[in-house]
């Protein structure tokens, strides 16, 4: 299958510190590839930079599609939930891309918004405040709003924590359900059987790759341990990467 | 007929009176919807900074050209814009975040502006600057509100859906859209904008009264955003009329007078708002089945 996305010994960090440091790979249209590391392995910045909103340190990523054709769902912490706005409103923010400015939310348009809360389970929420919504229905409504985006790659942040085995039940369904509509789908998760029983592809990751391929494959206790190993550091005397010092003289 | 010689009389008697609430009201249509996005971004101090940032630009313009109307507009528009947009570009493209950067341009012009009057002389007509005159409104004064509503108006609309969806969720807007700087840049020049209008009315001290008074009252009302701008909206109106009306009647100048209106529906929001209302809190109504 075609590349729909190359990482090409990307480093991505914050000031000048790397969080996932040289990676290369590659993601296929149509993947399903789970992301597995300890806390600070850089999951979280791998997607911002995937979608575009954290600039590589070094290397590139290069994308077979429109950024914007990429929906992300990011940990919740990232949304102003005392902001009053109701639960059907802002699952129809997804729709921008049809929408726009000033597009209006026509009838088909609250159909498919009264659609995707209803396959995430939350019909009859529609006019409570975002604010008002437990973990678990959150979670259900920002999957509401991945549906309408109707994206050809979907990257979830860790979407099953805190989050009940029902409500994790049924939002897996729904990256299946993605899966098999031939979307290219990457989620960032703790749960090893989770992975092992519904993700063919595995990226494990520490800072930098550990191993990247079919599940079985990756999430052997060998790469599992040494990912264990990965220490988080944050230096500010350490010395400039040796690895991007000798490429940048080569070229 | 008391009534009527108290609420309604001053307004037909007097054109003074007519121009000002023609001009609170076009302050209460622009402002108080900016005050709204201004409160619910968490924003209501840097409205206020900002007001002071106008100050120096303002009286710049009214030390080269006297009380000329389009020198202080040009002056206030001027020195808001600059100070609103370095420190939206600073925010955006450094650590600092947007109030410390606000802070600092403030700070800085205010310096400036303050440097600039002590070199030039005459603080007597500053006076004016810092309080306004309503009641002294002239028709190219009202003109220039009128028009400075207008233009929030119709650039509100424009940019609405983008600024509430940066509002609730920048992240997600930064991924499905470019709209996100532009439109907070836009919003920012809209704060400025309504700020000028503000401080042609009620001077600069005064100038964000009527944005983030309404703004609060509106919060105690509603919880949908549209909900909100339409309260505080009116509310704004009311102030202004009610605060008119005091003023005429008892010889309080205008401005505070609006300003104090405004407050009192604030206190009374405080206590009796249907949305988290002091009083309501301590009589819940009964809870429901499901």
């Amino acid at each position: 299958m075609a590349a729909q996305l190359q990482f090409r010994d990307v480093t991505l960090g914050y000031d000048r510190h790397p969080a996932v440091h040289h990676l290369s790979g590659e993601v296929a249209s149509g993947a399903l590839i789970a992301v597995v590391g300890p806390n600070g392995a850089g999951k979280s910045t791998l997607f911002r930079g995937l979608v575009g909103i954290l600039k590589p340190l070094a290397g590139s990523i290069e994308r077979g599609l429109d950024v914007r054709d990429i929906a992300y769902l990011p940990q919740t912490a990232d949304i102003d939930r005392s902001f009053p706005i109701s639960v059907f409103d802002f699952v129809g923010t997804g729709l921008w891309r049809s929408t726009g400015f000033f597009g209006g939310i026509g009838k088909s348009a609250r159909t498919k918004i009264a659609q995707a809360l209803a396959s995430v389970g939350l019909t009859g929420f529609e006019n409570r405040n975002i604010g008002t919504l437990s973990g678990g229905q959150m979670q259900r409504m920002l999957f509401a709003r991945v549906l309408l985006q109707d994206a050809a790659m979907i990257v979830l942040d860790e979407p099953f924590n805190a989050i009940d085995t029902k409500t994790s039940a049924d939002l897996l369904a729904l990256v299946r359900r993605w899966h098999s509509e031939k979307r290219t789908v990457l989620a960032a998760l703790h749960d090893m059987d989770l992975v092992r029983g519904n993700f063919p592809e595995t990226l494990l990751l520490a800072r930098g790759k550990v191993a990247w391929g079919s599940t079985p494959e990756v999430l052997t206790a060998e790469n599992l341990l040494e990912a264990r190993r990965m220490c988080e550091a944050f230096d500010d005397g350490a010395a400039p990467c040796v690895a991007q010092v000798t490429s940048s003289r080569a070229a | 007929m008391v009534l009527y010689d108290a609420l309604i009389a001053p307004f037909t008697e007097f054109e003074f009176m007519r121009r000002a609430l023609a001009a609170v009201i076009a302050l209460a249509l622009g402002g108080a919807p900016i005050g709204v996005f201004l409160m619910l971004r968490r924003m209501s101090l840097v409205g206020d900074a900002m007001a002071h940032a106008i100050l120096p630009g303002a009286a710049i313009g009214f030390l080269l050209s006297g009380l000329n109307l389009f020198a202080m507009t040009t002056g206030g528009l001027i020195a808001g814009f600059m100070v609103a947009i370095l420190a939206g570009v600073v925010a955006r493209n450094t650590e600092l975040k947007e109030d410390a950067s606000l802070a600092t341009f403030y700070l800085t012009s205010l310096a400036l502006g303050v440097t600039i009057v002590s070199i030039k002389g005459t603080n007597i007509d500053l006076l004016h600057v810092l309080f306004g005159d309503i009641l002294a409104m002239d028709d190219p004064t009202l003109l220039v509100i009128a028009f400075n509503t207008t233009v929030t108006l119709v650039v509100l609309a424009v940019i609405y859906r983008p600024l509430v969806i940066e509002c609730v969720d920048p992240v997600f807007l930064r991924t499905v859209s470019r709209a996100g700087a532009p439109a907070h840049l836009a919003f920012l020049a809209l704060v400025v904008v309504n700020l000028v209008n503000g401080f042609h009315a009620l001077g600069t001290l005064l100038a964000v009264g009527l944005m983030i008074l309404p703004a609060g009252i509106a919060r105690f009302w509603s919880r949908d955003i549209t909900g909100m701008i339409t309260i505080a909206v009116i509310s704004a109106i009311v102030s202004g009329y009610l605060g008119l009306v005091l003023s005429f009647q008892t010889k309080v100048p205008s401005g505070p007078a609006i300003i104090l209106v405004a407050a009192v529906l604030y206190v009374v929001s405080v206590l009796f708002g249907n949305v988290s209302g002091l009083v309501r809190q301590m009589f819940p109504a009964p809870h429901l089945e499901a």
